[in-house]
């Protein structure tokens, strides 16, 4: 009994440290990260390259999602909004829930699964193939070169993304709201932003989606720098990358909503 | 060269596209076109009973918004409700008996603060007091009222 708990103390124990030092290994990660921007100007065309690969890449994704999202929303509200005769609102209730909520939170999650994988897995095959070893052995430093080009794109695209996709769900939900249910063009766009406020709701809407950002691609472009370099370490580390960001990003919506909407 | 002109492209159209989305989620989706009251000046109404007005409720004049509610605080010598509005600038010439009454848009819609102008040739100033002023109508003392005048109207 005394010894069978004092074991799982143990492993409690042994958990906590072991997190603790991926917590820190991770900070300091970020750390080096982000003594190695001063180098961007050197890199700028290799910023410009990540940019592609990040944003451009994803926004496809981003806008087909933020339209469909934006339908069903329109759909959905629709349909309990017209028990109360308030299917005027429902321009304000779709901007709403986009600007805020899942703007930002859904556009993270797609990001960390069609940019974040990508990037975990592309820092993780160069130290597969030892080039980034082959880096430092050139003194060329593989913070400057491969990581802090990719964290900054990762960071601009992100709020970028979220507005695309917070703009066509508006976009979709009137489609299907005036479009396809006859609520009333005017009331559809006066309502809503008659309710929608720039600081309160955009900006931290925008707030939001900056800092899953940092978060997501944190997240993605340590997982590859630490990944084991084997195969099936990348495939665990690019596993890892989309289920931590996924955890991170709506756990952390949770206290950013608590502290942005939850006061008033 | 020039498939790297293309990728700077794509990042233009890119960036060009995320600004554009800001830009209409920041003037269509949100109130940001509405009356300006950054440079405005405040007026101040007691009311016996604000109901549900908030801060940042909006002050109408025949219908139009000229201001919104800045500050809504407890005067302790009367124990009223004083209600600072703050007006765009270029509503400074309401006569000095308008009054200020509390009403809601629509039966459950939220509550806002409607101005009608009286006759007087003096203007209010910045930092006058509106002395006519109607509460808000509180639905369960109207349900009240009209539930007790029912009852006594039977006997």
């Amino acid at each position: 009994m005394m010894n069978s708990l004092l074991s799982w103390l143990q492993h409690v124990g042994q958990r906590t440290m072991k997190s603790a030092v991926r917590m820190g290994r991770g900070h300091i990660f970020l750390w080096h990260t982000l003594m190695a921007m001063g180098a961007l100007k050197k890199e700028f065309s290799s910023l410009i390259k990540q940019l592609y690969e990040v944003g451009v890449l994803s926004s496809q994704l981003i806008v087909v999602s933020g339209l469909t999202v934006g339908m069903v929303l329109g759909l959905q509200g629709y349909n309990t909004l017209v028990d109360f005769g308030a299917e005027d609102a429902l321009g304000q209730m779709v901007a709403l829930s986009l600007v805020r909520e899942m703007g930002p939170v859904i556009t993270a999650l797609l990001f960390a699964g069609r940019a974040g994988s990508a990037l975990t897995a592309e820092i993780g095959l160069m130290k597969v193939t030892e080039q980034i070893p082959a880096m430092e052995m050139m003194a060329v430093d593989p913070y400057k070169k491969v990581i802090a080009p990719r964290f900054v794109a990762g960071i601009i695209s992100m709020p970028f993304l979220a507005a695309m996709f917070s703009a066509v769900g508006v976009f979709g939900g009137y489609l299907v709201g005036v479009g396809m249910l006859g609520v009333d063009d005017g009331a559809f766009w006066s309502q809503m932003s008659s309710k929608v406020d720039l600081y309160a709701d955009i900006l931290n809407g925008v707030i939001k989606s900056v800092i899953f950002g940092i978060v997501a691609v944190w997240i993605a472009v340590y997982e590859g720098f630490n990944a084991v370099p084997t195969t099936a370490g990348v495939s665990r580390a690019t596993t890892r990358t989309v289920v931590h960001t996924a955890f991170a990003v709506l756990g952390l919506d949770f206290i950013l909503t608590a502290l942005m909407f939850g006061g008033a | 060269m020039k498939d790297k002109s293309k990728v700077e492209l794509a990042v233009g159209v890119f960036v060009v596209a995320g600004i554009a989305a800001l830009l209409m989620l920041s003037l269509k989706v949100s109130n940001l076109s509405g009356v300006s009251t950054s440079d405005g000046y405040s007026l101040q109404a007691d009311f016996e009973n604000v109901g549900g007005l908030k801060v940042r409720a909006p002050v109408m004049m025949a219908g139009v918004r000229i201001g919104e509610v800045s500050k809504i605080v407890l005067n302790t010598q009367t124990y009223e409700a004083s209600v600072m509005l703050t007006l765009a600038k270029q509503y400074n010439q309401l006569p000095k008996d308008t009054s200020a009454a509390i009403f809601t848009s629509g039966l459950l819609g939220e509550q806002y603060i409607a101005l009608e102008a009286g006759g007087e040739e003096i203007v209010l100033k910045a930092g006058d007091k509106i002395q006519l002023s109607q509460s808000a109508m509180v639905l369960e003392q109207v349900l009240g009222q009209f539930i007790f005048g029912k009852a006594s109207g039977d006997e």
